[in-house]
């Protein structure tokens, strides 16, 4: 087994434990229900990020030369308390207050840096645009940490997206990296019925960045492509093509799954079929 | 910076938005992590000098507001002391809720400067007139708000908010030759109001150019034997609730006058607090009457919505009687 192996294996492993975690989570959340979908649908992507290619420091969230994380779908919460857990960041108990009163962990997610929350989001189209910021600081700072910033496909409806897009690549920031997550389908329905979103890499790569596309829900494309990719002189934008609901037979590309009540059979039903995968 | 008789003349004579360049100026010398922001305004905001001292702690970001402070929030997660400016609605309604989620909700520090808000750009139309910008940033937690009363005091005011911990707009009116409200140096403290005049019949609570107006009118009046108390509300929030106390205590009647919508600003700021208060006297809100006018001159406009001193007296006497 070579190194890119082990380490695929590595974060495959943790991928799962992702997953694990956001299905006990959104069945925690009982009737307050979670947006499972969308949550699941990048649990590859920050699993990459988490387990093997962002500097960070298990021991302490707040390293300073740390690799910077911002979920612009913030919805998406669930992977994201998911990966902070399994870093070590989150206790396992902790996770079981999502949504609950007085939590740390709402819906969206709180700036807690102890828990290794940078930024809060929740509101779409902002995460890019702070990002940006962070990224310029790291540059005056003479610092090599990386801005991560994960957005979702329909967010990309709002225009201050690309007001951060037109930005990022006028201000030569090949510190930055954009993840679009094309799952496809937005709250209501899908992209082509609502907003269609097509040719969103034509769309990036025409404001400079330096993009491309592939499959977000498979570790060895990702891993080949951050492997090679380090030495471009211009942000990044990477269109992520997922799958809404990812990983269960019953959610994958079912948008009803957007925002929704996992049952108790169905959490049954969801445990067993990550047990088969292992 | 030096504070004397011919900076404060230079200051008015120039405008408060220019007065704001040459404080960043000065900021830049003392600021090592300062970071002056804006979008396509640098001219109108007195930078042109500061844009070619100090270009690497300048960021011009284009006509995008919203991004602005996304990109200012993210500098200052990082610790930069950061500046925004922009002419006032883009400042503020334009970029609102970036500013809630990043300045507010996420509590980002940063300063924000509204250049020619209330009524300045009247020839512009509406557009560009602000007479909204207090209303929304007050109902946001956690940010400061401060309408200087003249150039002098938007010096102080910046160099306040930029050493604050805690975010601030400010709101500047005006255009240039700025009446002088201060002829010399004062102390000035956020959310501290200043009494300029003392009188024992009524309080004029006023914010921005509204300061030296109020006093002109307690100069007319004190010729008809009304005397007035002019307190310069520099900081309308948090608003110094002392100083709307004692009026209430030692006053038959408290006036507010702003270059802002009579709903939201100063005036209401006042009355939601004086609620609290048994037995106080009246108070008469002045400012725009909730609707938008024809446009014009800054003097025309003021005169519009009854904020040239004649017209504050006027008022003041309509509801002494």
């Amino acid at each position: 087994m070579d190194d890119r192996d082990k380490n695929i294996e590595v974060i495959k492993k943790f991928t799962n434990e992702v997953r694990k975690n956001i299905l006990e989570m959104a069945f925690s959340a009982g009737a307050s229900s979670s947006h499972f979908g969308g949550a699941l649908s990048i649990a590859e992507i920050v699993s990459f990020l988490f387990s093997y290619k962002m500097k960070i420091d298990k021991q302490n969230p707040k390293f300073i030369d740390r690799d910077r994380f911002i979920l612009s779908k913030g919805h998406a919460c669930l992977a994201y308390y998911a990966a902070l857990s399994e870093v070590g960041y989150i206790a396992k108990e902790e996770l079981k207050t999502f949504e609950k009163n007085n939590s740390n962990l709402l819906g969206h997610p709180i700036i807690n840096r102890k828990l290794g929350i940078d930024f809060s989001n929740g509101s779409l189209g902002m995460g890019l645009s702070l990002g940006i910021g962070v990224a310029i600081a790291a540059k005056k700072m003479k610092k090599n940490f990386k801005v991560y910033v994960v957005l979702g496909d329909g967010e990309c409806n709002e225009g201050s997206v690309w007001e951060a897009a037109m930005a990022a690549p006028n201000l030569n920031l090949d510190n930055l990296y954009a993840i679009i997550d094309k799952n496809n389908f937005q709250q209501t329905g899908s992209n082509k019925e609502i907003m269609n979103t097509e040719s969103l890499i034509d769309k990036w790569s025409s404001f400079g960045w330096e993009t491309k596309e592939l499959n977000g829900n498979n570790i060895e494309e990702i891993y080949d492509y951050f492997e090679k990719n380090e030495n471009l002189q211009r942000p990044k934008a990477i269109i992520a093509n997922t799958i809404k609901g990812k990983g269960f037979s019953f959610s994958e590309n079912n948008n009803d799954w957007h925002h929704k009540v996992l049952s108790k059979s169905q959490y049954e039903k969801a445990k067993e079929e990550i047990k088969n995968n292992n | 910076m030096i504070v004397n008789e011919r900076n404060i003349k230079i200051w008015s004579t120039i405008g408060s938005r220019a007065t704001f360049g040459i404080t960043a100026l000065e900021l830049a010398k003392e600021i090592d992590n300062l970071m002056v922001l804006t979008c396509d305004v640098s001219t109108s905001a007195g930078l042109d000098r500061y844009r070619k001292t100090y270009p690497d702690k300048y960021l011009d970001l284009g006509i995008a507001e919203q991004n602005l402070i996304g990109v200012a929030a993210g500098l200052a997660s990082e610790n930069f002391n950061v500046i925004t400016t922009t002419f006032a609605p883009f400042q503020t309604i334009r970029c609102c809720e970036q500013i809630k989620v990043n300045i507010g909700y996420m509590k980002q520090k940063i300063c924000m400067v509204g250049i020619a808000s209330g009524l300045a750009l009247g020839t512009l139309g509406f557009t560009h007139c602000c007479i909204e910008d207090v209303g929304i940033l007050r109902a946001i937690p956690g940010i400061t708000i401060i309408s200087p009363a003249d150039s002098l005091e938007t010096v102080k005011a910046i160099q306040s908010a930029v050493k604050s911990q805690t975010s601030t707009y400010v709101r500047l009116t005006g255009v240039s030759n700025n009446p002088i409200v201060y002829e010399k140096d004062y102390d000035f403290k956020i959310g501290k109001s200043i009494k300029l005049v003392e009188g024992k019949d009524l309080t004029i609570f006023a914010s921005g150019t509204m300061v030296y107006n109020s006093i002109q009118a307690a100069k007319i009046l004190k010729k008809d034997n009304i005397h007035c108390t002019v307190i310069n509300m520099h900081t309308i929030k948090p608003l110094d609730k002392q100083a709307v106390e004692e009026a209430c205590r030692n006053s038959k009647l408290l006036v507010s006058v702003e270059e802002h919508n009579v709903i939201g600003g100063l005036g209401s700021a006042i009355a939601e607090y004086k609620s609290s208060i048994e037995k106080s006297p009246k108070l008469v809100i002045l400012g725009v009457n909730d609707y938008y006018s024809k446009g014009g001159e800054y003097q025309f406009l003021q005169n519009e919505h009854g904020l040239t001193p004649n017209k504050i007296v006027d008022n003041i006497k309509l509801n002494l009687k």
